[in-house]
């Protein structure tokens, strides 16, 4: 499907949302408290049919997290990005994803662990790699390890 | 004690087991929380991290040229196709165009590098499940592949053939003429696995209803590669989202419905046909030409965000790259395939005994580094 039809079906779903048509994938970007609503409604309508999420990640941009999802259909072969900023760095917190497609479940855990962003209503929020007495979150830009040195 | 025991009236209660992190089944350091009721699982709780060597916070320091060598240690076993993807991420993002002659190459150790993965996991998946013989004649065969990379690569595992731009040097003069000896040895030999375990009816008990993953489900759980196709999810990057010369060649997504154990051991036996096929339609075909595109010395992403997706022999692999215009990504993350198969192990395999987790694990393929990164 084309991008810009796209664009259209997915912003009369939702109001408050920017669309951005010009990047390698479109990118869609929402308020963390719509995250939910927005995942539900791309995988339940009919024209957009997003039911397969390929990548869960977080960025750190110093001042506040990004969650990206990378969604693909498999009826349609689309696929888009939903991107939510979340402002808050000392206590970051969004919706799981996890009731609309499951697989998001390790991928948030990871997050959880590395990025230290919380998630509502996730089935078994634990850490899923470090160990439960690590301190800090390692793929934050201001972690620093004075044991494990990474700088050079 | 014992009067209790043979009147019936011991109670019945559930109870923790940790399979591994030493359990040969489990291919690697993975460990798993086994609730058991008898010898039935009623919940499977794997938990990660023995080797978490935090490559996605090394790249942050590396170069894209350097992190070429950290993909290799994801999942080793497809550390060719796993190069590819950072390369095709670096290339589309500076649109660098990559000689014909390096995609024909690229592909054709692509599939080389799938049929040895493929060799492999048909090695240890008749060992976890006892029958030690196949074992040897999958490693008969699968030395043929490695003694190809080690001629051309100057590795055999870890290939790192794959630089931004093309290829670390050209193919060996000899390359075309073994693997079109790889070929016509093979084509006989894969019979030979059919003979040996396919049709064995120890084996097809123990496979077939086994761990079953219905099709909705292997979607939501992202559960891709093999694994995915065998319980009928078109998820083969190839076809959907050609790259290299993946676009030129006629080849056949492989599904299977049955969803079961027995759908993913016949989804990679017949996968091996498949790269063969691929590979007799190329290798003839080589262009002439550079075996790598002028490079800038120092390689810098413009500002924004990259994501390649490739087929590695375990499912879809991904890349997805957060550059600020420096030479090092500001952020790297590895969508990497067992990850996501891992999680629906417990869906496949409550309500299971002990043995068929075994089976279930193995049909699945499991390389640990690259759950952990």
């Amino acid at each position: 499907m084309e991008k810009e039809k796209l664009k259209d079906i997915i912003q009369s779903m939702i109001s408050d949302v920017e669309i951005l048509t010009d990047k390698q994938f479109l990118e869609v970007t929402v308020r963390t408290d719509q995250v939910l609503k927005m995942a539900e409604l791309l995988k339940n309508s009919s024209e957009t049919s997003f039911d397969y999420l390929f990548c869960e990640s977080a960025v750190d941009f110093n001042d506040h997290f990004m969650m990206v999802y990378h969604l693909d259909s498999t009826k349609f072969r689309h696929q888009i990005v939903l991107k939510t900023k979340i402002a808050d760095r000392e206590n970051p917190v969004v919706d799981s994803v996890c009731a609309v497609w499951i697989g998001a479940e390790y991928h948030e855990r990871e997050i959880f662990d590395l990025f230290g962003i919380r998630f509502n209503n996730h089935p078994d929020l634990r850490k899923i790699f470090l160990d439960n007495d690590w301190v800090g979150f390692p793929l934050r830009k201001d972690y620093t390890d004075p044991i494990n040195i990474v700088e050079r | 004690m014992a009067e209790e025991i043979i009147s019936g009236q011991l109670e019945e209660q559930e109870f923790s087991i940790n399979m591994g992190p030493q359990h040969p089944s489990t291919h690697g350091v993975l460990r798993m929380v086994l609730k058991l009721k008898g010898e039935t699982v009623k919940e499977v709780k794997p938990q990660l991290g023995y080797i978490h060597r935090g490559i996605e916070k090394m790249t942050e320091k590396l170069t894209y040229p350097q992190i070429i060598h950290l993909t290799d240690r994801l999942d080793y076993l497809s550390a060719h196709i796993l190069n590819e993807a950072v390369c095709l991420t670096v290339e589309n993002a500076i649109e660098v165009e990559v000689p014909e002659r390096v995609k024909y190459i690229r592909t054709i150790m692509d599939e080389l590098n799938r049929i040895a993965s493929h060799q492999l996991w048909w090695c240890a998946f008749g060992m976890d499940l006892g029958a030690l013989t196949s074992f040897f004649y999958g490693l008969r065969d699968r030395e043929k592949i490695l003694d190809i990379f080690e001629e051309s690569c100057g590795a055999r595992l870890l290939v790192s053939y794959n630089v931004p731009g093309g290829l670390m040097n050209d193919i060996h003069p000899n390359f075309q003429k073994r693997v079109k000896e790889f070929i016509t040895y093979f084509r006989k030999k894969l019979p030979e696995y059919d003979a040996l375990l396919t049709g064995n009816p120890i084996m097809q008990e123990r496979t077939k209803g086994v761990g079953m993953l219905t099709k909705e489900q292997a979607i939501a759980y992202g559960v891709t590669g093999p694994s995915g196709r065998g319980s009928g999810f078109s998820c083969d990057v190839r076809k959907h989202q050609p790259y290299s010369a993946y676009s030129k060649v006629d080849f056949k997504e492989i599904l299977y419905p049955e969803g079961d154990t027995f759908a993913r051991y016949k989804v990679r036996i017949d996968e091996m046909w498949e790269s063969m096929k691929i590979i007799e339609q190329l290798i003839d075909n080589i262009p002439e030409g550079d075996y790598t595109a002028k490079m800038k010395a120092v390689i810098k992403l413009p500002v924004g965000e990259y994501y390649q997706r490739v087929e590695a022999a375990r499912g879809e692999f991904g890349v997805y790259v957060v550059s600020d215009g420096n030479k090092t990504p500001y952020r790297m993350k590895f969508r990497s395939p067992n990850f996501s198969n891992l999680s629906a192990i417990n869906l496949m395999a409550s309500g299971q005994k002990i043995a068929d987790l075994v089976a279930i694990g193995g049909s699945m393929d499991f390389v640990i580094p690259d759950m952990d990164r």
